[in-house]
């Protein structure tokens, strides 16, 4: 038993159903903060991005106010991540079952999940999300602010920020590419959302896909009356 | 087309209709233009270094003519000033004290910088803002502050390292070539100023002609490598320069040998384009097709039990 | 100028020495490019700095600053020795046939008569035979050895290229090419043109740097030729005009001079301006000199100005010394014995040398009136600016009155440029708050003092009282009505003295030009070189025609040329002895059997027969002068003489120091520094990016060359540890200032008489007031010693030192 996968607040009501309390309200609000703002740099990057989308720089109020938000959005975005990330790290710590969780991975998309080991807190594709936005993050702030005109492209030269400009374009492609597998995962594994909206699951839902998260729930007598 | 008045020639004393206007665009930023109805003779600014004494009255007029504010800096032991291209500094001399290792002789060489007006605008293709960088079929690239969002891509896809982005309006700024001016009758200022005839302005070919009877003069006077500088990488520019060593552009200011839009632009504003949309593309329809295909992964009634089961049994 | 900026075009070899026309003359310099663009012309440039003349020249020599003489004296003897002459010329149109006096001499650097304590010669022996005709006796086959080709043929001999190495810096090789550039230009084919400004006049010699050039050009026969000529490129827009209409202290308008004390009355004063030909049938043409003195005194006092007394010789000042220029007055001002100061258009502060003297000398006025645009240095001269000027305001009692003017585009009028074209200009602009036109201020000035006179009398107020004021508006006299005065009008109706029945001119109406003028008071003319600018042909300063007969470059139509609209002066030299044109492809003037005819205004009589009448009408010889006779205080021919400060001792007269007949003041000569205190040879320059020190009150200029700075070779700033962009104190015996270093290849070390020489490079365009920031001018380094004939500051050539610093502290 890996004690690292219950996180604070994780706790179970007992009951018909069971509740298992999953993200609390802090966290829940520092998941939609950050998701906003991913959205947010989405549509506004993708505007920038490709000509046929500059029509949605009206959402924010034209050409100049989408430029000039933009990348604020990327800093109060990487904060917020930020809280997320240290938040979650540690029950995102790969582990053996991951690797056996992967191999098996099709069963899942075949609609097989029995066939599946038991995971905990989180399986390895939610992993594979939290760890790849904390490196496109990485690489998206990194990038965007030597390419912010208005503070630091004199930080580097105009080579150098044709390259960064490259790979925050690419990076922001990946990201966007995980994202939509996330929110496919969320709404195709249902009754998922309700952890990030209502902070909690049905024991149902924990036992189908996070059963060793519930059997530590269980055994170290998280258990609220 | 009214006759191009070059800087040598007096301008029209009576008012003139523009000579173009938008319905004269080949290429706008991030938008497409219908092809215009008539080809413009093409037009180009001839800046003879050999015949240039970097006095800056360039400098001065352009700072006039587009009423900018430079700001006034100091002297860090060079006689380039303001010390590089700014928001309010379209155009500026670079100046190069060069040892000719052939002649064992100084040369002063002297480079008025500035807009190139490219054939193929690295500028103009890396804006994002539909409109905002334009150019019309006699060769002149301008930008259009209105449309313009202050993004610094066009610095990012200019081979000269040319636009300047104002920290006051957060727009992005070069020479124009005067394309205010040229509309009606006149050449650019800086060519007007000029004491030397250093800069010129014509078509294209009246500018290629006289720049051959230059570089003729300059090969009669030694200079063997005497050549007109029209790179076509990047399909030529309006802005030419005769060069006196026309073999070894670097030395007069870092000069590209054999500019062209990098192929990082390229492949930014090019491949990434298509391989980005096909990747998000991809992804979404994968989803939506593994939604029909295989449904929603629902919790069953099993699954609560089991669950109910097991916190009964273990409290 | 001889010729004008447009003819330069028709050159085939220009050589700027002694200034740097792409810089300081950026628009004229155009004429230079044309030349080389549509002739192939060729361009040297000689300099101690690699200019950016140089940058666009074909062939560069280094020279130290101050050695032009040797170095051009070379260039003679070098043309001698290879008979590169064009002899025809040289035999027709100077004096080099005619026979010195036997008494004359040179030896050590001196000519004869010289007089150590009085710094003066007795030049009573620097003068021709004169045979018993009365005209000066000649040897047309150039053997007598009195000659003056014989005389100038020794005295340039110790000029050999390793001489002129050896004072010059110049190498060797380099100077051969320069010499068999220059050389080439002795065929009557092809001309050189010598563009020259203050790099040449700013020297204790200044005048003889010119009149070597002069020299060789007349030995190359390149004056009165279409490209060729000693083109002195004015700095000022109108300066030329200053001197024209005389504006200096020992000068009446149109080259007439102030009487002197001995000078008693009319007749004395005429008696020495007899100006009678020195040859047979000669012009000598200042015989005319009293119909222009005569007619400017009616200009200035009208009837009061009549035969009865002279007229009115009285009124004007008698000078006590040689002239008033800057340097005297400041030197009385010093002194005590000038206490007040009208300063209309200059900023004397940075313009006179040695700042710390002309700070003391304008701190102990009573008053100090500056009349200016813009709010100069001068006019705050007792505000303290930290080091920029750190002066102890409180001890300072001279009261300031600042009368705000206009500026050259806020007034109309006239400006005349180095080629000597009256040039009309419009007002673009009004007045700026409450700044008066120029004359206004003068009118007011007159008219209140008049009115004091008139009250009050005093010792002698008539030529207060009765000076000429007949404006429509006495308050302020419009730039027309004096350029109508300047242009001259007929005083009593003019009969033609051949024919007393023949009206020439109606009284009252503007005389066509000067040659109408006559001594018996019926005219009157402001000053006769400009008369024919504005007669009853009207305005023809304000002329625009661009149309150029015979693509002369002469443009005939546009504006107004003095003398008579001419365009190219000793024009008649451009055609030999049969009156044929030297070049027939760049024909000014030929003569046709009766008359003069061609492109330009012919400058002689239009009938005088080639073979008979000389070129050269304004000298009593007809000819032009190798030998100047004792026309110049500082010897006949040129003589290599060090800079008051130099890095050398004068190698071909090592005990002379500087020029042996300059003034020099008690106390300033104490301040003259060696080489062993003071090592490095500094000169100053203007950059093309300002004027003067106006433009730095302007917000462009300011932008375009901010700060004040000094420029040192690569080799100097290693061996003091100086960096590119540095702060750095460079000071002399008598200022210091601070400044940004420039390191630059354009300078390199010269080695003269053997001992390496740095050069440094001062520009002088910041001072403490305006937009620019803050800085020093060379003034505060350099000595208080002018030219030993006209007074020029000696600007270009002194010692400082220098060494690594901080920025100045700023209050």
């Amino acid at each position: 038993m890996e004690p690292e996968d219950v996180e604070p607040g994780d706790a179970i009501h007992p009951g018909r159903p069971v509740v298992v309390d999953r993200y609390r309200g802090a966290a829940r609000i520092n998941h939609w903060v950050t998701a906003t703002c991913l959205i947010l740099l989405a549509i506004s990057g993708l505007s920038l991005f490709h000509p046929s989308l500059f029509f949605l720089t009206a959402l924010f109020g034209g050409g100049q106010v989408t430029r000039a938000i933009h990348p604020w959005i990327g800093v109060v975005l990487f904060f917020s991540f930020a809280g997320l990330f240290f938040r979650f790290w540690r029950a995102n710590l790969p582990t053996r079952t991951d690797a056996v969780w992967l191999s098996q991975a099709s069963d899942l998309l075949a609609g097989h999940e029995e066939r599946m080991p038991e995971v905990g807190k989180y399986n390895a594709g939610q992993k594979f999300i939290f760890w790849s936005m904390t490196v496109l993050i990485l690489i998206l702030i990194a990038s965007g602010l030597l390419i912010w005109e208005q503070y630091f492209t004199w930080v580097t030269t105009i080579p150098q920020n044709r390259v960064l400009v490259l790979t925050h374009s690419l990076a922001a492609v990946v990201i966007i590419c995980v994202w939509i597998i996330h929110v496919y995962a969320a709404f195709w594994v249902r009754g998922t959302l309700r952890a990030m909206v209502k902070g909690n699951v049905t024991g149902g839902w924990a036992w189908r896909h996070h059963r060793r998260w519930l059997r530590e729930l269980v055994s170290v007598r998280k258990v609220s009356p | 087309m009214a006759p191009i008045h070059t800087a040598q020639t007096n301008p029209p004393v009576q008012s003139v209709p523009p000579q173009f206007s938008e319905k004269d665009l080949i290429r706008r930023s991030a938008s497409t233009v219908p092809p215009p109805a008539q080809q413009l003779e093409e037009v180009a600014k001839l800046i003879d270094v050999s015949k240039c004494i970097g006095c800056k009255a360039c400098q001065a007029a352009c700072i006039e003519w587009n009423d900018t504010h430079p700001v006034i800096e100091t002297n860090v032991g060079s006689y380039v000033n303001p010390h590089d291209l700014t928001p309010d500094m379209f155009t500026l001399m670079r100046f190069t004290e060069w040892d000719n290792p052939k002649t064992g002789n100084l040369e002063w060489l002297i480079r008025k910088d500035g807009c190139m007006h490219c054939a193929d605008p690295g500028c103009l293709k890396a804006c994002p803002a539909p409109g905002a960088i334009v150019q019309y079929s006699n060769g002149i690239v301008d930008f259009v502050h209105e449309n313009c969002i202050g993004c610094g891509y066009c610095v990012k896809g200019c081979p000269f390292n040319i636009p300047r982005i104002s920290k006051v309006d957060h727009t992005a700024y070069k020479c124009t070539l005067c394309s205010d001016r040229v509309a009606v009758g006149q050449g650019p200022a800086c060519a007007k100023a000029c004491p030397t005839h250093a800069i010129s302005f014509g078509t294209k070919d009246d500018m290629n002609k006289l720049a051959e009877s230059r570089i003729t003069d300059l090969k009669s006077r030694g200079y063997d490598n005497a050549g007109l500088y029209d790179p076509p990488g990047v399909g030529g520019t309006h802005v030419m320069y005769v060069l006196h060593h026309a073999d070894q552009p670097e030395i007069y200011s870092n000069l590209p040998r054999d500019p062209k839009i990098s192929p990082v632009v390229q492949a930014w504003k090019g491949l990434a384009k298509y391989v980005g949309f096909a990747a998000i593309g991809i992804a979404a329809a994968a989803g939506l097709l593994h939604s029909t295909l295989v449904g929603p992964n629902r919790v069953t009634r099993e699954d609560e039990d089991n669950a109910e089961r097991l916190v009964r049994d273990e409290t | 100028m001889t010729n004008s900026w447009t003819d330069i075009r028709n050159t085939d070899l220009v050589i700027i020495m002694g200034g740097n026309a792409a810089e300081a003359h950026p628009c004229g310099f155009k004429w230079v490019t044309e030349a080389k663009a549509t002739r192939g012309a060729k361009l040297i440039v000689v300099d101690p700095r690699f200019t950016r003349s140089a940058s666009v020249s074909d062939f560069y020599a280094p020279i130290r600053q101050g050695t032009d003489i040797a170095f051009l004296l070379g260039v003679i003897n070098y043309c001698m020795l290879n008979n590169k002459v064009q002899w025809e010329y040289l035999k027709a149109f100077t004096n080099a046939a005619y026979l010195v006096n036997e008494g004359f001499t040179y030896q050590d650097g001196l000519f004869t008569g010289y007089d150590p304590n009085k710094r003066d010669y007795d030049r009573s022996t620097w003068e021709y035979q004169i045979g018993l005709d009365g005209f000066a006796m000649v040897d047309e086959t150039l053997q007598n050895p009195r000659c003056v080709w014989n005389l100038l043929k020794a005295h340039v001999a110790a000029y050999t290229p390793e001489m002129v190495e050896r004072i010059c810096g110049t190498p060797k090789d380099k100077f051969l090419k320069v010499a068999e550039m220059i050389s080439e230009c002795s065929t009557p084919t092809k001309t050189m043109t010598s563009m020259y400004a203050l790099g040449w006049t700013q020297h204790s010699k200044g005048s003889q740097n010119i009149r070597t050039m002069a020299m060789l050009q007349l030995i190359l026969g390149n004056i009165g030729v279409r490209g060729g000529g000693m083109n002195a490129l004015r700095g000022h827009s109108n300066i030329q005009g200053l001197t024209d209409v005389g504006l200096m202290s020992n000068l009446l308008p149109g080259y007439l001079n102030i009487p002197v004390e001995k000078e008693k009355d009319f007749g004395t004063y005429m008696a020495s301006r007899a100006f009678k030909p020195l040859r047979p049938n000669q012009t000598s043409y200042w015989q005319n000199y009293k119909k222009f003195f005569v007619s400017f005194q009616k200009a200035m006092w009208g009837d009061a100005a009549n035969a009865e007394n002279e007229f009115a010789y009285h009124y004007l000042p008698k000078l006590d010394v040689p002239q008033y220029d800057v340097l005297r007055v400041f030197e009385m001002m010093h002194d005590g014995a000038i206490n007040g100061y009208f300063c209309q258009g200059f900023n004397a502060l940075l313009a006179f040398p040695n700042r710390k003297k002309v700070t003391e000398s304008l701190s102990k006025l009573k008053w100090l009136v500056v009349m200016d645009p813009l709010d100069t240095e001068t006019s705050r001269f007792w505000e303290n600016h930290g080091q920029y000027n750190d002066v102890d305001t409180a001890s300072i009692q001279t009261e300031v009155i600042q009368l705000p003017t206009t500026c050259f585009a806020e007034e109309d009028g006239s400006l005349t440029n180095s080629g000597r074209w009256l040039q009309w200009h419009w007002a673009g602009g009004t007045p700026p708050g409450e700044a008066r036109h120029d004359n206004w201020i003068m009118g007011q000035l007159y008219r209140r003092l008049r009115a004091l006179y008139e009250k009050e009398g005093g010792a002698y107020p008539d030529p207060i009282l009765k000076l000429t004021w007949n404006y429509q508006n006495p308050d302020e006299p419009t730039p027309e009505e004096l350029a109508k005065e300047i242009n001259g009008y007929a005083v009593e109706t003019l009969h033609d003295p051949a024919d007393p029945t023949k009206v020439v001119l109606e009284k009252g109406k503007q005389v066509v030009n000067f040659s109408v003028l006559r001594d018996d008071g019926s005219t009157a003319c402001g000053c006769w070189i400009y008369s024919g600018c504005f007669n009853e042909a009207g305005n023809n300063m304000a002329r625009r025609d661009n149309a150029d007969p015979g693509d002369t470059g002469a443009y005939p139509g546009w504006t107004f040329a003095w003398p008579l609209n001419r365009r190219i002066l000793y024009n008649r030299a451009s055609a030999d002895l049969q009156g044929k044109p030297w070049d027939p492809s760049r024909k000014l003037l030929e003569w046709d059997g009766e008359k003069w005819t061609g492109y330009d205004v012919p400058d002689i009589a239009p009938t005088a027969k080639p073979d008979v009448v000389g070129p050269f009408i304004m000298n009593q010889e007809g000819t032009a002068r190798l030998f100047v006779r004792g026309l110049m205080r500082d010897g006949p021919f040129p003589v290599h003489y060090e800079p008051f400060e130099a890095p050398i001792e004068n190698v071909m007269a090592p005990k002379i120091r500087g020029n042996p007949v300059a003034r020099v003041f008690k106390d300033d000569l104490a301040q003259f520094a060696t080489s062993e205190e003071f090592p490095y040879a500094a000169t100053s320059y203007r950059l093309t990016e300002h004027f003067h020190y106006w433009t730095k009150h302007n917000w462009v200029n300011s932008v375009l060359q901010p700060e004040f700075f000094v420029e040192l070779s690569e080799q100097l700033a290693a061996e003091k540890g100086i960096a590119d962009g540095s702060w750095v104190r460079v000071w002399s015996k008598r200022g210091s200032v601070k400044a940004k270093a420039m390191v630059t290849k354009r300078i390199k070390p010269l080695v003269c008489n053997g001992k390496t020489v740095h050069v440094i490079g001062i520009p002088l365009h910041w001072g403490f007031m305006g937009r620019a920031l803050k800085g020093w001018g060379p003034n505060s380094l350099t000595p208080f010693v002018g030219d030993a004939n006209i007074e020029t500051p000696e600007y270009k050539a002194f010692l400082v030192n220098i060494e690594p610093t901080t920025a100045p502290v700023t209050s």
